[in-house]
This record gives structure tokens, sequence and C-alpha cells, in this order.
């Protein structure tokens, strides 16, 4: 194989001048990492609103929340991607609609890539919070009632404190996704660390390196959300359950 | 207020099937070898062999740790070319579909093998012992024994994994395969219908995945009655 492996091709100046090629890779990764983060922030927010609604005794609030959990769960995530970049503005009313499409495009992409992500994200980790309400024992929110706490309060203050903390290690699993997901944000053109990937080898024709270091962010990313999150972990487990101290 | 026109979609409702072909061979195809190739990993992941376990783990982390676009864009991009200089291939053969689509099997098969390792560790430690009490080497005991009965616990998480690969194969897009997506794409941004055909096929795989995902529960209450 006669390939001219250059790593030094990081350091020479880019395209447009300004910045080194490393310089993109590391524009790239904060584009993944702040996407992620606040995408993570909305899926949190809203998986544990929906997540306690699926547990509620009514019927119609548990039945909004599984419609959806299933609506975003059975629609692949890039479909999804396109209908909130290429539909949703075109049926907002027109005044907001072409006042959207003007802004600057960067912000659309972004724009449309959290929102995604984030609801995409929330029906799963509603499923997660779900499974961890239902797991704690039923005693536990009848004793709440019993002691004269209305069904909010038993929520509130007994049955939730406990869940949020069972229900840590799995979300470490679709935190670990959601950078992994953001991936997909690419195909709208967002220049995260994968379309910097595809974008270095065009410019440099370097492509394994481009490839090699561009695997190693996203490994890089896995690998430091897998010790924080143990750490997590760690601190707020229950006692008494296994995995607890 | 946005005028729907949805006289795009009767037209091409053939080449959206073929389309469809496309994303439920590849799906069957990543299917097979994610099973195949996952069993292989899971029991290499247990083997007593250092080397074979390590290489194993290696594999399985490394593969869930990279995006699958990134996976899918190594085999479109970067793999037939490196295969096209190692082995002195003429320019012209054009691997790079073949190439994705293993891609695709070979990232999905990680996720399979996580799934076969708690299944095959789900079975009692008993059974492995009395299969070499009466007799058997370490691969009867897995073919005959414990593997059968893996599987069997199994079914419900191997489906459902299934179906999000089934989703997971509108991303071959990144890798310019005519599956359904990008059928559904293509005719949207030809005819100008690209709304109208986005929310179509946003209907297809939701009404496919909702139905199959009820159908899993369904066979799951029937094996595992809670």
């Amino acid at each position: 194989m006669n390939y001219q492996w250059n790593w030094g091709v990081f350091l020479q100046p880019s395209a447009s001048g300004d910045d080194t090629y490393l310089g993109w890779m590391f524009a790239g990764f904060k584009m993944t990492i702040t996407l992620s983060l606040t995408a993570w922030v909305l899926a949190l927010l809203l998986g544990a609103i929906v997540g306690v609604l699926r547990t509620v005794p009514n019927k119609a609030l548990a039945g909004l929340a599984t419609a959806y959990v299933e609506l975003f769960r059975n629609i692949p995530l890039l479909v999804q991607l396109f209908i909130w970049y290429f539909v949703l503005p075109e049926l907002l009313p027109t005044a907001i609609g072409d006042a959207y499409k003007q802004s600057n495009p960067i912000f659309q992409q972004f724009l449309a890539a959290m929102v995604c992500l984030g609801l995409f994200t929330s029906a799963r980790v509603a499923e997660q919070i779900r499974s961890g309400i239902n797991s704690l024992p039923k005693g536990q929110k009848n004793a709440g009632l019993a002691l004269g706490f209305t069904l909010p309060q038993t929520y509130r203050f007994v049955m939730l404190p406990m869940a949020f903390r069972l229900v840590v290690p799995p979300l470490t699993s679709e935190f670990l996704n959601i950078f992994k997901n953001s991936a997909v944000c690419s195909t709208i053109g967002l220049l995260e660390l994968a379309a910097q990937g595809r974008q270095l080898v065009d410019y440099t024709a370097q492509p394994y390196e481009s490839f090699i270091a561009v695997t190693i962010a996203y490994v890089l990313i896995n690998v430091t959300v897998m010790f924080l999150m143990r750490k997590v972990e760690h601190r707020i487990a229950v006692p008494g359950y296994i995995g607890g101290k | 207020m946005y005028e729907f026109d949805w006289s795009s979609i009767p037209g091409a409702l053939p080449f959206l099937w073929d389309g469809m072909k496309v994303s439920l061979e590849i799906t069957a195809l990543a299917v097979v070898i994610g099973i195949v190739w996952g069993t292989l990993l899971a029991m290499m992941r247990l083997s007593p062999i250092k080397a074979v376990s390590l290489f194993a783990a290696g594999y399985v982390n490394l593969f869930r740790a990279v995006p699958l676009v990134m996976v899918l864009l190594w085999f479109f991009l970067i793999v037939p070319k490196a295969l096209e200089q190692l082995f002195g291939l003429p320019t012209g053969t054009d691997m790079r579909l073949t190439s994705a689509m293993i891609g695709f099997a070979l990232f999905e098969a990680a996720y399979y093998s996580e799934i076969i390792r708690a299944g095959i560790q789900s079975v009692p430690k008993g059974q492995i012992g009395a299969s070499y009490a009466l007799g058997m080497t370490y691969s009867q005991a897995m073919r005959l024994v414990v593997l059968p009965q893996a599987f069997r616990n199994m079914v419900p998480l191997l489906l459902t994994q299934g179906i999000i690969l089934f989703q997971d194969t509108s991303l071959v897009y990144v890798s310019a395969l005519a599956d359904f997506f990008g059928a559904a794409y293509k005719v949207g941004d030809r005819d100008g219908r690209l709304v109208e055909m986005l929310l179509f096929a946003g209907l297809v795989y939701f009404v496919i995945c909702f139905s199959a995902s009820q159908l899993v529960k369904r066979l799951q209450k029937k094996y595992h009655p809670a």
C-alpha cells in the first residue's frame, strides 16, 4: 500500500485560512457537545413529565403520555429530523415560518437538531422513569396516601425521590446514546463532529487520518461520559439496593 | 398556510416499494449476520481464553462507542478504497454499497452480542456443569444445552432489536443506498413535495414499527406471562 501518512495535516492552515484543520475538528467537537447537552436537558425535563404521567391513574393523561412515547419511538430518528427541519417550518403560520426561514441557517439547523434529539430521547427517558416508578414497592404509595398525602404529594415526597435515584444507571446509556445520535444531525448540514470529518476528507485528501481522529474523538466522549456517570451513580445509589452501598 | 398536495404519492408507489424492499433486505441480512456473528462474539467474550475474550470485548465496545453514521461512512468511503489499494483491484469495481451493508451488519452484531451474552449468562450455571458431567464437550454443552435455553429467553429482546435495526436502516441514506427513506426523499425532492413525502415516510415507518412492537408485546405475554 502506498498511502502517504501525514498526521501533520491537522496543524496545516485550513482552506478558510483563519484556522487549522485541528481547529475545524475542535469546532465540530464543541458543536456535538453543545447539541447533545442541550438536547439532554430537554429530554430529561420532558421525559420526567411524560414518564410520571404514564403511571398516573387518570386514563386520559396516561393515554396521552403513551401516545407520545409510541410516536417518538416508532419513527426513525433521521425521518424525525427531516420532518423537524424541512416540514415543520412550512406548516407554521406564514409570517412566523418566513421569519424563521430567513434567520441564520446555523440557528435553524441547531434548533431543529436540538428539538428533534431532545424529543426523540425524551420518549426513551420517559420509559426508564416509568419503569423506575413501577419498580417501587406498592406499599410506598399506599403508605403515603394513608398518611394523608394527596396523590401529587405522594409523588413529590415519597415516590419520585426514590424513583429518580433508581433510574440513574439506566439513564447513563441513554445519555451515551444522545452523543452518538447527534451524528445523525450531520445530514441536515449541521457542522458537528461527523460532518467535520467528512469535510476534512474532502479538503485534506487524508481520509484515514481524518476518520481515525473523529472516531477517536467519539470514543473519548464515550469514555468520559461513562467515567463521570459512574461517579454520579456511585454517589446517588440507594443503600440496600443492588448497586447500592 | 401550507397547501397539501398528495398527488405525487400514488404514482411513486412502485418506486417506494422498491425502496422498501431494499430496506427489508438490509434488515434481514443484518439480523441474520448480527445474530450469527453476535452469538460468536458473545461466546468469545465469555471464553476463558484471555486473548479471545479481550478481542470480543474490544470489538463490541468500539462499535458501541461510535455512531452508526460514522461506521457507515467508514465502510462507504474508506474501506472500499483501502481494499482496492491492498489487493490492487481495478478502480472501477464499485464495492461501496456492499461495503456499507457489511458495515451495517458488523455494527448491529455488537448490539446483538450484548443481548445474547446476557441471555447466555441468564442460564443457570448448573446446566453447564450437568452437561460436562454427562461427558459433553464445551461446544456440545453450548450448542445443545445452553444456547437453546438462552435463545428462548431472548426472543422478545432480539425481535425488539430487529425493530430498532429496521429504523436504523434509514441511515444508509448517508451512503446513497436507495432504501425506502432514500426513495421517498428523492421523489419529494423531484416533485417539490418534500413535506408530503416526508410525512408519508414517517407514517409508513410508524405503522410498521408500531404494529411489529405490539406483536412482540403479545408474544412476550404468551411466553412469559408476568
